[in-house]
């Protein structure tokens, strides 16, 4: 089960947080309360050149402290320029955590290899750190989740009070671990987020290929592997994107040996290479990329992505729609069309063909 | 509400199953109801859920939710729309017509009745519909089906004809794993279909004159409900078809005991 939608302007133009909400709670039967969660790209124009990161703190009355430990971690490589507690409206949730956010910036020493420490600075809470949990570490974006209803966190969080040009949600239903805050989808690392449908058979190998590479799986569920998997192959070992995706999704060994010598070769290669990197098990999972990112056979982009596959004899399902600059994905239609009733276009994309959406 | 022989019902915002409540309510109260007309649907799932009547037609408008016309006995369907996963499922009799494409598993496990999907079908459409002396299942579809169609089909029939909306072909069929684990039934496709697109247990057989005649009168049937002229009809009836059914009557007879005399 699991439900999830994304949408994207290939234009920029911002929309506001409250319409993602209503696309979710649309998908709410695929759900069962036990974690809902959202995230939107372009939300923090004023702070668009700082890390932003949002991070679980345990409700406990010294929670404090756990913040100043934080603190004392980031302040090794760069300055916190501003932290607050993460608004929310209370009373709708029950608090199991408080969700703080952080906006933070390297010193100009570090600024050629943030990237890479800012995945060890959320590795190093994420293990060291107790009752502390980043769950959202990218720039101008930021993943808002919890255990509720699509409408309670949306809520809770008060989505409507921000604009992105890029939402991801998702309505989970906890099949194999528990429901908890930080179990709840999107996963993020950096500016990749996730929202997934379906469950990573294959998580054992892909967890300890990751960790192989210093990634630190610490929210009890698979999908967070995914986030670290996209991390590793795209930004670290700057695959280009497509080849990225088919090794997640790996062809066919029939498919592979029907194809022309040069794309034969090539797909031979990454299933050898990366192995360990495929996801096995039904899924359906959109991921939510940022800018410098590298992508196309090397060329730079700056460019925002939306990314929808699923598993490549497609388990679960996935829609897709435009509208003018507007590209949706869907567990379901008629989430899309409860914000967007007329489309110009809908189509389900094949199984382990991903979806590409560039902002223009 | 009395005894009324049209009944409309407007579904905007309405909760699935309140929807599918005030369905049986109106079927309660109007014995003699010949249609009912849902407008504004949306998600909602389970429309039609195990209503056994003839003579009643279901209009839909807008996207019904998943599971459509399960278990139905009886009623017609028809959809201006697309629909989710799984319309048909188990469906017993009757028929679903579909102005749209079909999600995944279109007519899962149907057992009787007839689907009539206008463009489109997803993933592991027709998967394990089965037949049983008159009950004979027919899945209809005007365009194109993804991977796994027919997979564990045990009986009835599903025709693809591969043509879009103004009649145009749309060239050789992609999906792979055609029939994967069928043991009894047949699919229909226009066109050529290539063997490496098979699945396990499915394999080519000889299109003859008698499955042209077969499949004759569901052609005719298509081309009424979506107003395809005589041209496109001729066209269809007199295409070369790909007819896959089982290797054998049992495949899998000895999957298990292969060692065995």
């Amino acid at each position: 089960m699991c439900g999830i939608i994304g949408f994207i302007s290939r234009k920029k133009r911002l929309i506001r947080g409250d319409k993602i909400a209503i696309a979710l709670d649309s998908l709410k039967e695929r759900g069962n309360g036990q974690g809902s969660g959202y995230v939107g790209y372009g939300i923090y124009p004023e702070y668009k050149d700082y890390y932003a990161l949002h991070v679980f703190l345990k409700n406990i009355p010294t929670y404090h402290q756990i913040i100043d430990k934080i603190k004392n971690i980031l302040s090794k490589y760069g300055v916190v320029v501003k932290d607050e507690e993460i608004p929310v409206k209370e009373g709708v949730l029950k608090k199991e955590f408080i969700p703080w956010r952080f906006f933070y910036d390297f010193h100009d020493s570090y600024k050629d290899i943030e990237n890479d420490l800012m995945v060890n600075i959320v590795m190093e809470i994420n293990d060291r750190v107790n009752g502390a949990f980043v769950f959202s570490s990218g720039k101008n974006l930021g993943v808002f989740k919890a255990t509720g209803w699509p409408k309670e966190v949306a809520e809770f969080y008060r989505l409507d009070e921000y604009e992105g040009y890029m939402w991801l949600a998702h309505a989970r239903y906890p099949t194999n671990t528990r429901g908890w805050w930080g179990g709840a989808h999107p996963f993020n690392i950096l500016n990749w987020s996730v929202v997934h449908n379906g469950e990573i058979t294959s998580y054992g190998t892909n967890k300890r290929y990751v960790e192989s590479f210093g990634y630190k799986c610490k929210m009890f569920t698979d999908t967070e592997v995914v986030a670290y998997i996209f991390d590793l192959l795209i930004r670290k070992h700057k695959l280009p994107v497509e080849y990225a995706l088919s090794a997640i999704a790996p062809k066919f060994w029939d498919e592979i040996d029907r194809m022309d010598e040069e794309e034969r070769r090539i797909h031979e290669a990454i299933r050898m290479t990366y192995g360990p990197a495929a996801l096995n098990g039904p899924f359906a999972i959109v991921v939510g990329t940022h800018e410098g990112m590298i992508f196309m056979n090397g060329d730079i982009e700056k460019n925002n992505t939306m990314i929808g596959l699923t598993d490549r004899i497609k388990l679960r399902p996935l829609v897709a729609a435009e509208k003018d600059d507007l590209v949706f994905v869907s567990s379901e239609e008629a989430a899309i069309r409860r914000i967007c009733p007329e489309l110009d276009k809908v189509e389900m994309p094949n199984a382990g063909s991903p979806v590409i959406v560039r902002i223009e | 509400m009395g005894n009324e022989e049209i009944v409309v019902i407007d579904a905007k915002d309405m909760n699935y199953r309140e929807l599918n409540e005030k369905i049986h309510e109106v079927l309660n109260k109007n014995p003699n109801i010949k249609k009912i007309v849902l407008k504004n649907v949306l998600g909602q799932r389970y429309i039609g859920n195990g209503i056994q009547k003839r003579g009643l037609t279901i209009e839909v408008y807008g996207v019904p939710g998943g599971d459509l016309g399960m278990f139905m006995s009886g009623p017609t369907i028809i959809v201006y729309g697309n629909t989710e996963h799984a319309p048909g499922n188990t469906m017993d009799d009757g028929k679903i017509i579909i102005h749209g494409s079909g999600g995944d598993v279109t007519g899962h496990s149907m057992r009787g009745g007839k689907i009539f999907v206008r463009d489109d079908v997803g993933y592991r459409s027709g998967i394990h519909m089965k037949e049983y002396k008159d009950k004979f299942p027919v899945l209809v579809i005007g365009g194109r089906a993804k991977d796994f169609l027919g997979e564990y089909m045990a009986g009835g029939m599903i025709l693809v004809l591969n043509i879009d909306r103004e009649g145009k072909d749309l060239g050789k069929i992609e999906g792979r794993m055609i029939g994967t684990g069928i043991h009894g039934g047949s699919i229909y496709i226009r066109g050529e279909v290539d063997g490496f697109q098979l699945g396990v247990a499915a394999d080519i057989k000889e299109f003859t004159e008698e499955d042209r005649e077969k499949i004759k009168k569901y052609i005719e049937e298509f081309c009424n409900y979506f107003n395809l002229n005589e041209d496109i009809r001729e066209k269809l009836i007199n295409s070369e078809y790909t007819k896959i059914a089982p290797v054998s009557k049992r495949p899998f007879g000895k999957l298990y005991t292969h060692d065995l005399r």
